[in-house]
């Protein structure tokens, strides 16, 4: 047996049962890793579901900063008994696994290619420990000592970082550090030079934080001013809000009368929760709601009305696997089309799509100021994966001289100055954007209806067709207008000869970046293109039509982006090729390289029948 | 379309204490069919701003859609308005005055609105405390579908097509003194002596008020067997108690007229004067509260007059503690906490 021998770059899965305090020890893990300086992308793939059910942590170690998933483990940590074959089935040949040795094995585990590192988890514990939480959750820490030893970490690493999780609670810290001693001691003792997995400190992560999407949403939202949020509970969006809530009861009280600088209002339901944000967007405030899919359905009409009204406001779309109730607690890149043209006629909505928690603070920091700039709803596109896992990001700056831009409010001097006759839907900068009030500005000068019925230029109920037309072109003409503001994509020219593009955003950047960079290094040089925003600008139509084909690599079944794209570029046909993974789990770079690999292989060689992509999702 | 009024009043025409006229107050000329208890609401909403000499710039109005939602249009054309979507005006209303709580929410509503596709908006609002104004015109019909029951059509009534209706109706106020609303009344459009005085207090108490008005549709719900008809609620009224309601800072003499003498204060120190003792307490009793509308019901009357009352009730930014300044005139420096504290979370992540 060939066994893997690799250091900072391989991939180790916890296999857990939910509720039984994994996840706070594989964070653990995950964040010795990174205190290590070796970059590391944890994935929680977890259950709609409390306590009893499979699931699994993946940490991916890449000292070249790979940080999408890699797809398989080298090491497998077993400890949930429902899953125990599949997990060993799992294990890549020459890799490691290690299980609860209390229990036997049984008898056809029999594989040879594998290493399996027995440790009796339950009875170390059981011998340490009376109480019975602490035998549940020291379990865990036993495990993670003894892959201190395996992995080469040392104790001192791992210890340092309790100490620093309880440093307010020191003695909780004790209890920890001697079920870390007694896996690695176990380890030390009875497997010494088992595991060829080596961690070595290097400086690789340079002054990157590792924080979840979720948490910087939620921080960019409180640095954009965001003063109240309506929301309704849906996993995988409920964090951005509870985030919000703690970091604005750090920053937002006033420490004497205890009195808040924000609303938070849970609501009834998805519907009420974005009326929530849409009155008070109307009134002034910067507002926002966080939501998934279901949600995003339930809020439909209302973004209508926000739009048709011109109300701004920011909506997180924290995505989900879909139709329906889908998987909720797996990842996918699938309401694009659900949001771009949200409600019934002719509605759009402008998309942002944060590709990593530094991104997720950026951009809704920013889309604050897009939306009341805009006065219409901009929907932040994030997704499970980047918004529940940690992921290793640049560190968050802000700067300090930046000022809010309200848009285009009028005061109530403001409207005393005016000669003209003020109307709220009155094109007069050409930019498709009009002039609004706030109530209670002014006492006699700028009131008026927001309806949505069709208006006129003065907001007037109107049925003449005339006025209906100007109004829905005028919006075009404001569409247009935010195309020029929405960021540009982002582009990697690795080859002048533009041949083969690809394009991709969002959660699926990391994998893409490490798929296109495996490619060239086996000679296909292919150039790509970020997409940021939607609209899309200019210059994602040149990128498509200035390459012969371009790759759309997507998360989710039907090419969505490639549907957008086709409908507002005027994509001709076999142009766009897609490359997707809709299997709930974020898209590898394996994935990616080999559909691109069997798609070019195919137009070299037509006679070969490409093999099928369904394949391929299985990794 | 919406119809102006022509701008021309008496010179003389009586002012308030902001020096308006009452034509400060009103609105567009009302497109709804003559006759309909609409107007007549309007007008007596018009009448309360105008008399407690509210500001019309500070009052917020908001409905959902249907006839009564439309109203707006019709009163308080210096205030602003959202004519949102069906139902939804509730959550309108808390987001409006989430951003700004220091204005007058006035959201109007139907039955159909407010009964069936925003129930449960409506009994969310009502848990929240929301402080608002909630105005049902109640007609028992879909006037601007032409005349389908609503859930508050009353079961046996006999619609216009002389059918009669089949399920249990839904008594909103009732649902309201359940949910946790702190003020709860019963008017009727035809009954203007009654109706001012019930929305000043309405307007004065802080928190939500809710207002249910039988308002009848004369083109689709007035035939004389529908429960919701003129002539049926004029003939089958019982009022709880007269009451006069005099609003903060009016000198009160001795002399209350038709012999009210029990003040109840309110939130702002205006004060209802209710003429019996034991409506007092009556009043302040959720049970007892439901049990007089159970009653009533049961003895084929309705009964009208404020149905239930808590002064003392706090409302969602007494609850959330928001901070005084509304949360819409917050800036930069309120609000965001700047670099230092931002390079402080990034080492806190290290």
């Amino acid at each position: 047996m060939k066994r893997i021998e690799r250091t900072n770059d391989f991939v180790v899965r916890f296999a857990n049962v939910n509720g039984s305090g994994s996840a706070s020890a594989n964070n653990l893990f995950a964040k010795v890793i990174y205190r290590l300086g070796v970059p590391v992308s944890p994935k929680n793939v977890f259950p709609s579901n409390i306590q009893g059910l499979p699931t699994w942590y993946e940490v991916r170690l890449s000292e070249k900063g790979y940080l999408g998933r890699r797809g398989g483990a080298d090491f497998i940590i077993a400890v949930n008994g429902q899953t125990l074959r599949d997990d060993y089935d799992m294990v890549q040949p020459g890799g490691y696994f290690l299980y609860d040795s209390t229990r036997e094995l049984p008898p056809d585990f029999t594989r040879t290619d594998i290493t399996v590192i027995d440790i009796p988890l339950t009875r170390l514990c059981n011998e340490e420990f009376t109480d019975n939480r602490m035998r549940q959750l020291m379990k865990n820490i036993i495990y993670i000592g003894a892959l201190a030893y395996l992995l080469d970490i040392g104790l001192e690493p791992v210890s340092d970082s309790v100490r620093k999780q309880f440093a307010k609670k020191p003695k909780l810290a004790d209890p920890n550090i001697r079920a870390l001693e007694i896996g690695y001691g176990y380890a030390e003792k009875n497997h010494n030079g088992r595991c060829g997995l080596k961690v070595e400190p290097t400086d690789a992560v340079g002054d990157r934080v590792l924080i979840d999407g979720n948490s910087a949403t939620a921080l960019g939202a409180l640095y954009g001013g965001a003063t109240v949020v309506g929301w309704y509970p849906i996993t995988p969006s409920t964090s951005v809000v509870e985030a919000f809530e703690r970091y604005a009861n750090r920053y937002r009280v006033d420490p004497e009368t205890g009195q808040k600088r924000y609303a938070a209002v849970q609501a009834e339901d998805e519907l009420a929760a974005i009326g929530i944000a849409i009155g008070a967007g109307w009134n002034g405030a910067r507002s926002f709601t966080a939501t998934s899919g279901p949600g995003i359905s339930l809020m439909s009409e209302f973004l209508g009305l926000a739009y048709f009204t011109e109300i701004p406001l920011v909506v997180i779309n924290v995505q989900r696997s879909g139709p329906s109730t889908g998987m909720p607690t797996r990842t996918q890149q699938a309401d694009l089309l659900a949001c771009a043209y949200a409600s019934h006629g002719d509605t759009r909505n402008v998309l942002l799509f944060p590709s990593d928690p530094h991104e997720c603070f950026e951009m809704t920091a920013d889309s604050f100021d897009l939306a009341e700039r805009l006065q219409t709803p901009i929907i932040i596109m994030s997704d499970l994966d980047i918004g529940m896992n940690d992921h290793l990001s640049q560190p968050f700056s802000w700067d300090d001289s930046r000022s809010y831009d309200r848009g285009k409010v009028l005061s109530g001097e403001d409207l005393d100055r005016i000669e003209k006759k003020w109307g709220r839907y009155l094109d007069v900068d050409k930019d498709g954007i009009c002039y609004r009030t706030l109530p209670g500005a002014h006492p006699e000068k700028g009131a008026y209806t927001t309806r949505g019925t069709s208006h006129t230029e003065y907001a007037a109920y109107t049925e003449a067709s005339s006025a209906y037309e100007r109004g829905m072109r005028r919006l075009l003409n404001k569409w247009e207008t935010a195309r020029c503001m929405v960021p540009l994509p982002e582009f990697t020219i690795r080859t002048e000869e533009k041949k083969i593009g690809a394009l991709y955003f969002g959660s699926t950047t990391a994998a893409a970046v490490e798929a296109l960079d495996r490619l060239q290094e086996n000679g296909t040089l292919i150039n790509s293109m970020r997409i940021k925003a939607f609209p899309f600008q200019h210059e994602v139509f040149s990128f498509i039509s200035e390459h012969d084909i371009v790759f759309a690599i997507e998360q989710n079944r039907d090419s969505q982006m490639q549907i957008l794209l086709a409908g507002e570029c005027q994509v001709a046909p076999g142009k766009l090729i897609p490359v997707t993974n809709f299997n709930g789990l974020p898209i590898t770079a394996r994935m990616i390289t080999n559909q691109i690999h069997t798609t070019l292989l195919a137009r070299e060689k037509p006679f070969i029948a490409p093999a099928s992509a369904a394949q391929e999702a299985r990794s | 379309m919406s119809y102006n009024k022509p701008t021309f009043r008496h010179p003389e025409a009586q002012t308030n204490k902001l020096g308006y006229t009452r034509k400060a107050y009103e609105g567009g000329i009302s497109t709804l069919c003559a006759g309909c208890g609409h107007d007549s609401i309007v007008s007596a909403i018009i009448n309360a701003f105008f008399e407690m000499s509210i500001e019309p710039h500070q009052v917020v109005k908001l409905s959902g859609i249907g006839c009564s939602s439309k109203t707006p249009a019709y009163f308080l054309s210096r205030s602003h308005g959202f004519n949102s979507v069906h139902g939804r005006m509730p959550s309108i209303a808390t987001g409006a005055n989430m951003a700004n709580k220091n204005l007058v929410y006035l959201g109007v509503s139907g039955d159909g609105d407010t009964a069936s596709i925003g129930i449960g908006q409506f009994a969310h609002v009502l848990r929240r405390n929301l402080n608002m104004i909630y105005v049902v015109m109640n007609n028992g019909c879909y006037g601007l579908t032409k005349g389908q029951d609503s859930a508050t059509a009353d079961k046996g009534s006999k619609t216009r097509k002389g059918d009669p209706v089949s399920f249990e109706s839904i008594d909103l106020c009732e649902m309201a003194i359940q949910l946790g609303a702190d003020f709860v009344a019963r008017g009727f459009s035809g009954d203007k002596k009654q109706l001012v005085p019930m929305l000043k207090a309405a307007i004065s108490h802080k928190g939500l008020a809710f207002v249910d008005v039988i308002s009848p549709c004369v083109t689709f719900n007035n035939a004389p067997t529908s429960t919701k008809s003129y002539t049926w609620v004029r003939d089958h009224m019982e009022a709880t108690a007269t009451f006069d309601f005099i609003p903060l800072r009016q000198e009160i003499t001795t002399d209350y007229g038709h012999g009210c003498n029990i003040p109840v204060t309110l939130h702002d120190g205006s004060v209802i004067n209710l003429c019996k003792r034991e409506d007092k307490e009556i009043l302040a009793d959720k049970k007892e509260a439901m049990a007089a509308l159970e009653k009533a019901k049961s003895n084929d009357q309705i009964l009208t007059g404020i149905l239930y009352l808590n002064p003392d009730g706090e409302d969602y930014h007494a609850i959330n503690n928001t901070t005084d300044t509304p949360l819409n005139s917050l800036d930069k420096a309120d609000l965001c906490p700047g670099n230092d504290v931002l390079q402080a979370l990034n080492e806190s992540l290290r």
